[in-house]
């Protein structure tokens, strides 16, 4: 052995010493685990093809488009293919303010049933209200629609000319009518952005709350116990803790309800009266989404209108794959989405 | 003296927080008795742990010492299903009384638990403060600093992290956020520390460390730790409590005394064979 060392030593040192590498190693699976891992790899990448085949199936029908209008279809704002005028840029701006006043209304509600459920509510509430939760989550997207049109319209046009008597002044909360008048005028608070917004709204706070909701319930109980043990009170603790813990689900969360919100399409086309104005007014009559456009006018389409209606949609798939692409970043790289111990 | 002097000679008189001079209390259990639903855990269990001592809760797993001290800084009715019958006197005043805020009992009766529980997502001089924020204490900015120090300095990090105190809390070790969480309780000047096997998580150095922090900080806050190493029970103890859950039956202190006497020369021969290593 220790000729090795000894310098004097006529025995060479062995060969190998000098190029130690990692050597190769071959796991041996089963033929089964083999299969069952081409399977899977093979279904996974066959639902990336259809995504990209949707996408690429969008992108190609909206060459037409692009090539008879180009940059201008966004940029125009009135959509009358009989004049051959298209553009989607009121369409646009109408889809992301329904969007905006559905989140506004969304994110307190989902975030404080979800801090209500997982954290105040007794044991045997608790089951009751994830069921419940869970439940308007399977409600049709045309019922939401109906309640928003008979129920919720006659009610909130009230509180329309409520916001626009007392905050008019300010631009967003503008209608181009006479609040004071003693009759003002119901029809032009009615089929706005605003009642859609709030049928949307009911439509993403299930899937809003439910992720918040199971994001909370994994904060560590380590974390909990020790806020608590230093003398914080319930609602100390979970400001210190479990909000901190949830910040990812919550972007997340509401990152998804958006990508959603941005999509719904029978609640909004039952509400809203199509207009094509530039307006960030969502409390006025008239606004029109990409998803409505694209409902409303299929029927009647020619090829031409067919062609921007799909280049419309291609539009909002790439719109939606961003967002929801970031509120999937997000979550897994927060310490909620992320491995806890 | 001139106005100036006199405001400022005024300032520096009267500290914003008072030094640790604060003396323990005096915590007593009186027939303590705990279930779990219908499983009975703890059978009248009594024991005077007195101020300014360290009191060490010894015996095998699973005789209720945890549970013991958990009821101790009313942790233990976390728990759905917990409840107790009994009495604690923290200087002779019962904290389950009606009428007694659980936050107040909470901050005079601190807790340090088995598996280091710093706040991640905070610096550690944020941790370290973590207790007054939560428990609305308010601290000068001049003296959070000074607070700051102190503690880490009671608990043995201080030197460590003196150069980094703008780190957050889980990049340390597994000992450094042991003691970070002991300098978290310190901070709040507690009465009362209960720590529930405080070592068992880390390795010696650590270990040695926070017994250091125990023999330091015992005149100024009584102590009650759990601990399954006698020799360390031997070691940073005054006092020793034997608990022991025969099978079957829910936890009761054999023997309790002080520590030469229960590791020299016990009453109860169980005791004997315990602390000779016969079982457990």
């Amino acid at each position: 052995m220790t000729a090795l060392l000894d310098p004097e030593s006529d025995v060479s040192p062995s060969p190998g010493l000098d190029d130690d590498r990692p050597r190769s190693i071959d796991p041996a699976l089963p033929r089964v685990d083999k299969v069952f891992h081409a399977s899977a790899l093979g279904i996974g990448i066959t639902v990336l093809v259809i995504m990209g085949a949707i996408g690429v199936f969008l992108g190609w029908q909206s060459i037409p488009t692009f090539k008879r209008y180009g940059w201008g279809f966004f940029t125009e704002n009135q959509w009358q293919p009989e004049k051959d005028v298209i553009g989607i840029s009121a369409v646009l701006l109408g889809t992301f303010t329904i969007a905006l006043v559905a989140i506004s209304i969304a994110f307190p509600l989902a975030l404080s049933s979800a801090i209500y459920i997982s954290e105040y509510a007794p044991p045997r509430l608790k089951n009751l209200l994830v069921s419940l939760v869970d439940l308007m989550a399977a409600v049709p997207s045309i019922i939401w629609g109906l309640w928003g049109f008979f129920l919720i319209q006659p009610k909130a046009i009230h509180l329309a000319h409520w916001f626009h008597t007392h905050m008019g002044w300010v631009p967003f909360f503008h209608v181009d009518t006479d609040p004071e008048a003693s009759s003002w005028a119901q029809s032009r608070y009615a089929a706005s952005a605003f009642i859609a917004g709030i049928a949307v709204a009911m439509m993403v706070v299930p899937m809003a709350a439910a992720i918040m909701r199971q994001v909370f319930s994994q904060a560590p109980i380590g974390e909990r116990e020790a806020a608590l043990g230093l003398g914080a009170t319930r609602w100390g603790m979970i400001r210190a803790v479990v909000l901190p813990f949830g910040r990812g689900g919550i972007i997340g969360g509401s990152m998804l309800a958006l990508g959603r919100a941005l999509g719904e399409t029978i609640a909004v086309v039952l509400i809203i009266s199509p207009a094509f104005d530039i307006k960030f007014r969502p409390l006025e009559v008239g606004t029109e989404s990409v998803s409505a456009l694209i409902a409303g006018r299929f029927g009647e389409a020619t090829s031409n209108q067919l062609s921007a209606l799909l280049t419309a949609g291609f539009v909002l798939f790439i719109i939606t794959l961003i967002i929801n692409t970031l509120a999937a970043m997000i979550v897994s790289r927060s310490r909620s989405g992320a491995q806890t111990d | 003296m001139t106005a100036i002097e006199d405001v400022t000679s005024y300032r520096y008189a009267v500290p914003v927080v008072p030094s640790p001079a604060s003396q323990g209390g005096t915590l007593e259990a009186r027939n303590v008795s705990a279930w779990f639903g219908s499983n009975k855990v703890l059978e009248r269990v009594s024991l005077t742990m007195p101020a300014n001592t360290v009191t060490a809760l010894i015996g095998p797993s699973g005789c209720g010492k945890s549970t013991f001290l958990r009821i101790l800084n009313r942790m233990h009715e976390l728990v759905a299903s917990a409840q107790l019958n009994g009495e604690v006197l923290l200087d002779d005043m019962d904290i389950y009384a009606s009428g007694h805020r659980i936050t107040e009992t909470r901050k005079r009766i601190g807790m340090v638990f088995q598996k280091p529980n710093p706040f991640p997502a905070m610096s550690i001089s944020d941790n370290v403060t973590a207790g007054l924020k939560l428990t609305g204490t308010k601290v000068a900015r001049s003296d959070k600093d000074a607070l700051i120090e102190r503690s880490l300095t009671r608990a043995g990090l201080w030197k460590e992290v003196k150069d980094r105190l703008k780190e957050p809390g889980g990049a340390l070790s597994g000992g450094q956020q042991q003691r970070l969480c002991i300098a978290r309780s310190l901070a709040v000047e507690p009465e009362v520390l209960l720590m529930d096997e405080p070592c068992s998580a880390l390795d010696p150095t650590s270990t040695r460390r926070v017994e250091e922090t125990i023999h330091e900080i015992k005149d100024q806050v009584t102590i009650v730790i759990v601990t399954h190493n006698m020799q360390q029970a031997a070691r940073v103890s005054q006092q020793c409590a034997f608990f022991l859950a025969e099978m079957g039956t829910p936890g009761q202190i054999v023997e309790a005394g002080a520590t030469e006497q229960i590791f020299g020369d016990p009453v109860d021969p169980r005791t004997e064979d315990y602390v000779n290593g016969r079982f457990g």
